[in-house]
């Protein structure tokens, strides 16, 4: 499986990544070995094997409806990189 | 050409628990910005989440009401993409296996006709924030309060032929979700909202023509509005040999029109995969029984009820039972006055008339049912009659008391009293001469209008206590006399 | 004092042979004479760690003890602590102060144990080497041009080079095993649910597991036994309820069936290594243990199947990473999809972006059901291996790495050489059993690390085998030479 710098640029697009075109390239190289190191599982027949999600197959558990947590917003707002009037700042979004 | 318009919908139900769908932080809402939040919610490193017990019986009473099958194993899944509001930069959604499978819903038009609109799935996912676009230094401002809050997404097949089915559809599931108490309906603060998927195709054709998506339309009237807006718009370039794109589209009120969302042309590869931090969750058969045995009675069924118990018309049963409170709201006042269909008509007339006037709810109403039946039961033991009943219940719609109190305060009480009835008749008699002969000069089929005159009379007279059932019969003898 | 058990420093502590403000003070001084060589440690807290020294100083002349309280210990920078750094060695995480405890760390706490710091790793997880850290490498303290393998390598750096008692690790295909194995020390991942991952920054949800790494497996056990156990905050949490590890850790091994998987034994495997692992099933059999050859015919899928799952599920676990609510966040965005894509680029390193986009890729449309959905099939082949095994072993044993520690440097340049490395830990983690790594001796002076592998919930039993092998032998008890008169 070899990839192209292009398929690179749009893997690193939805991954939100900004790539040099310098850095594309490498990447093409490196991506390209493991897809070439994953490709082997092709070959095994898997017809009629369910896939494993979880190692344990558990069930998932249920919480009660009870509100258990209080306003820590000062606490959780502390790392942000921009706030004002408790909100998270970014630049403008445009709908 | 004839356009036949194809219709589909995704309604988001904002499930009414009192803690979030993976955390437990509350979902009330208006909090002030960022403090209804937790680790989850915020999508800290390190923080899992728990599945709310509540948002799955919800889901699972909604799937028994329209007919549907429950998702006995069903999976949450990740939805990737990248949005501020959108704090772990996925959506925790479910995909393959929703909770509730496909179903139907039996939807009654105005004109007295039924549509079958099918229902796809129905599955749980997680609220994102809301942006705030006001001016914060040139930025946009994140208010994660409502991340994590839960929903049910509710997609119908595209069955929909009309913008006038399309709302009869959506209020349909409204007072489900509301009669099932699973979500507050709040369309003004976006407990309820609505995608529309639209397209036309020429009638008789099989496949589908091109869609768009109208993106969170946020109430009946302005579905209906959206619509009819879409429909000419894509008409339009139909019609000048054009072709429709598909893409997803924002209703403007303001404008009555519809524009393209840019924002959202970026085509999206969401990467769907079943999400590591939960398991599937897998239902017994027992637990979805009991759910559906003690499902409460549904806006169908009500109406059925209505008209064979209470001996309504189909009309005044499908609006008396549109809304849970609106229902229970009529049962209480019909069994507080013992006369079903006089609670009926006043519900139906003069509660709803200030109701509209107030653009209020009949669960905000200043009268409560019980006063109502009160007062209706007023005119029911003759104390009152139904025109005065029209000032009294005014009055205590502006909190002037109870319907007894102001009866009694204001001497609204009828006079019963034959003799002092009579006694007023042959005043008015007395001061009538002329009409008096007229009406003795005509046919009898004549005299019936007439008599309306003489009765306006002695209510005037009698300030309209006079009880006109007293009235007529002395009325008569007297003018035949 | 710094070559000891904690059995022995809780008595000692409780017989006042020296105050833990006293072992801790010790520790702090070792981590800062010989840890600039190694950079084992991203975050020292020195205050933290008197202040807590002392309140464990007054809980024993209290009499209210556990058996670590007082004991100095290490946390890898991968689990949150409240208003201390923790930044996965990631640019990303730079200035990272968490509101909040991991669930491992707070029950560690909870045991009155002392926390020196935060240790090195490969940045979020990924990586065989811990080279891949924003605060450089990790050198391995038996050779100083080699590394401590990844990705908890700053724990078993510093255990071995006696710069805490016992450290936490993570392990997601191989990070407490591997860097166990060529550092001298014991490791041990628990099953998949048998720790909460609450807390822990999440590389692959479904992979990862938290355990503890000492010198030896009694010192594990004490670790373990703090911090195991169901937690209502982690859905994937097992309820099963724990076992008490140090209550049948003396139980003889007479009987013990051992399996050798063929497959662990082949082509690739250093053959220094093997005869090590050899001597060591050798000593079993001594102890009363039988040996069986089986087979893991999947071995070999494990590799392609891992390098799928993990990144996959990173490529989705990484996306909180935004820069919108912690962390970096680039300078001068021009809009928002310029803050998204510089702030990612610039705050994760490269074997990051290499894997979230191997992972993106995978989950992608129209390649999801032959990568991601092949992998899981390939799982569940992997898992079954397991499952049929054990139904005739106790314990299945073998190498945990092909070689000895490799030289810094030496594999960075090729994309694949360092997943090939993992060959014989993956498998673990996708079939979800636990496993240690025990030190079993020497290949060229460096540490060599005998893989048991145990049965779903069966962590006592290691521990159990384990122990029984370090009283036979004192592979566990060497120090490097750097560090002795330190």
């Amino acid at each position: 499986m070899s990839l192209e710098k292009q398929d690179v640029q749009k893997i690193a697009h939805l991954a939100r990544l900004s790539l040099s075109d310098q850095d594309a390239e490498e990447y093409k190289h490196s991506l390209s070995s493991v897809l070439d190191l994953v490709e082997q599982m092709q070959s095994v027949d898997t017809e009629g094997v369910e896939p494993l999600s979880n190692p344990l197959e558990a069930t998932q558990r249920l919480r009660e409806d009870v509100v258990t947590e209080q306003d820590r917003r000062e606490a959780f707002l502390s790392n942000a990189p921009l706030t004002e009037s408790g909100l998270f700042l970014v630049p403008k979004v445009i709908d | 050409m004839n356009w036949e318009v194809v219709i589909g919908l995704e309604i988001h139900a904002q499930l009414a628990t009192k803690s979030k769908l993976f955390s437990g932080a509350a979902t009330s809402f208006g909090a002030e910005p960022n403090t209804n939040t937790t680790l989850v919610d915020l999508g800290m490193p390190g923080a899992l989440p728990v599945f709310n017990k509540e948002a799955l019986r919800m889901a699972v009473m909604f799937g028994h009401a329209v007919n549907a099958e429950i998702g006995m194993t069903s999976v949450f899944a990740r939805k990737n993409y990248f949005y501020p509001d959108l704090p772990k930069g996925y959506q925790t959604s479910q995909m393959d296996h929703p909770i509730v499978g496909s179903g139907h819903l039996d939807v009654a038009l105005e004109d007295g006709t039924v549509t079958r609109v099918g229902i796809t799935r129905a599955h749980l996912e997680e609220d994102a924030g809301k942006s705030l676009h006001e001016d914060f230094q040139g930025m946009t401002g994140i208010d994660l309060n409502r991340s994590s809050t839960p929903l049910l997404e509710i997609v119908s097949e595209p069955d929909i032929r009309s913008a006038k089915e399309a709302v009869a559809y959506v209020k349909m599931i409204h007072s489900i979700v509301t009669y099932l108490g699973i979500c507050d309906g709040n369309m003004a603060e976006g407990s309820m909202r609505c995608d529309v998927n639209l397209s036309l195709r020429p009638k008789g054709q099989q496949e589908y023509g091109t869609r768009t998506e109208i993106k969170n339309v946020n109430s009946f009237r302005f579905i209906e509005k959206a619509i009819y807006s879409e429909i000419e718009r894509q008409m339009d370039i139909l019609e000048d040999g054009g072709k429709i794109v598909q893409e997803t589209r924002l209703y403007d009120p303001d404008k009555d029109e519809t524009r393209s969302m840019r924002s959202k042309e970026d085509a999206n590869d969401y990467r769907y995969f079943p999400c590591p931090d939960l398991l599937p969750i897998i239902l017994e058969q027992s637990y979805v029984d009991d759910i559906k045995a003690s499902l409460p009675e549904l806006p169908t069924q009500k109406a059925k009820r209505f008209e064979e118990e209470y001996s309504l018309s189909e009309y005044d049963s499908g609006v008396l039972s549109s809304s849970r409170a609106m229902a229970d709201y009529f049962e209480i006042a019909a069994k507080v006055s013992k006369n079903t269909k006089l609670a009926a008509n006043w519900v139906m007339g003069e509660v709803s008339k200030f109701l509209n006037q107030e653009n209020i709810e009949i669960n905000q109403s200043p009268v409560s049912a019980d006063a109502l039946g009160l007062l209706l039961s007023r005119i029911e033991d003759n104390t009152i009659n139904g025109k005065t009943a029209k000032d009294v219940f005014q009055c205590m719609w502006l909190g002037e008391g109870s319907a007894d109190e102001i009866i009694d305060k204001k001497g609204l009480k009828q006079v019963t009293d034959t003799g002092a009835i009579e006694a007023m008749i042959q005043g008015v008699i007395d001061a009538n001469p002329a009409q008096v002969e007229q009406f003795r000069a005509s046919e009898p089929d004549k005299r019936k209008k007439m008599i309306g005159f003489f009765m306006g009379q002695v209510m005037k007279a009698s300030q309209g206590k006079a009880n006109p059932g007293l009235v007529t019969p002395i009325l008569n003898k007297l003018l035949n006399g | 004092m710094f070559d000891q058990s904690i059995r022995s420093l809780a008595q000692k502590l409780r017989q006042k042979e020296f105050s833990s403000v006293e072992l801790t003070q010790e520790y702090l001084n070792r981590i800062s004479s010989i840890d600039p060589t190694l950079n084992s440690f991203i975050t020292v807290t020195d205050e933290l760690a008197l202040k807590q020294a002392h309140a464990a100083d007054e809980a024993i002349a209290g009499g209210n003890t556990s058996p670590l309280t007082g004991i100095p210990v290490a946390h890898k920078d991968l689990f949150c602590t409240e208003g201390v750094l923790t930044t996965c060695a990631s640019k990303m995480l730079h200035n990272f102060i968490p509101p909040y405890e991991s669930t491992v760390t707070g029950r560690v706490k909870m045991a009155g144990a002392v926390t020196l710091g935060k240790t090195n790793m490969d940045e979020f997880a990924m990586g065989s080497s811990n080279e891949n850290s924003h605060f450089g490498a990790v050198k391995n303290p038996w050779n100083l041009d080699t590394v401590p393998g990844g990705s908890s390598g700053g724990s078993a750096a510093a255990i071995a080079a006696g710069l805490c008692v016992a450290a936490t690790g993570t392990d997601t295909g191989g990070s407490i095993r591997q860097p166990a194995s060529f550092c001298g020390i014991t490791g041990l991942k628990p099953t998949y649910g048998r720790v909460s991952r609450f807390g822990m920054i999440a590389y692959a949800s479904s992979l990862d597991q938290a355990g503890p790494m000492a010198r030896s497996a009694e010192d594990c056990a004490y670790l373990l036994q703090s911090f195991a156990g169901f937690d209502s905050s982690d859905s994937t949490s097992a309820e099963t309820s724990t076992q008490d590890y140090l209550e049948s850790i003396e139980a003889p091994l007479t009987g013990l069936r051992i399996g050798l998987p063929k497959e662990y034994f082949g082509e690739g495997l250093d053959s220094n290594v093997a005869q090590i692992v050899m001597n060591a099933i050798k000593e079993f059999e001594k102890l009363g243990a039988t040996v069986k050859e089986i087979s893991l015919p999947n071995l070999n899928l494990s590799i392609p199947s891992y390098y799928v799952i993990a990144p996959s599920e990173a490529s989705s676990n990484l996306s909180r990473f935004d820069g919108v609510r912690y962390g970096h966040r680039c300078s001068d965005p021009q809009d928002l999809l310029d803050m998204y894509m510089r702030t990612r680029a610039e705050g994760f390193g490269k074997e990051v972006q290499k894997r979230i986009m191997v992972g993106t890729y995978a989950l992608s449309e129209g390649y999801y059901d032959a990568y991601y959905v092949k992998a899981q099939r390939i799982r569940r082949l992997i898992k079954e291996d397991f499952v049929r095994a054990y139904q005739d072993v106790d314990v299945i044993m073998g190498p945990v790495a092909p070689t000895t520690a490799f030289g810094l440097g030496e594999k960075t340049s090729d994309p694949v050489a360092m997943y090939l490395e993992d060959i014989y830990t993956l498998s673990v983690n996708l079939a979800g059993i636990p496993a240690m790594s025990v030190p079993a001796g020497f290949s060229n002076g460096m540490p060599v690390g005998l893989q048991i592998m145990g049965n779903y919930f069966d962590e006592a039993k290691l521990l159990n085998v384990a122990h029984k092998y370090q009283q036979a032998t004192d592979w566990h008890t060497q120090t490097p030479s750097l560090v002795k008169g330190a």
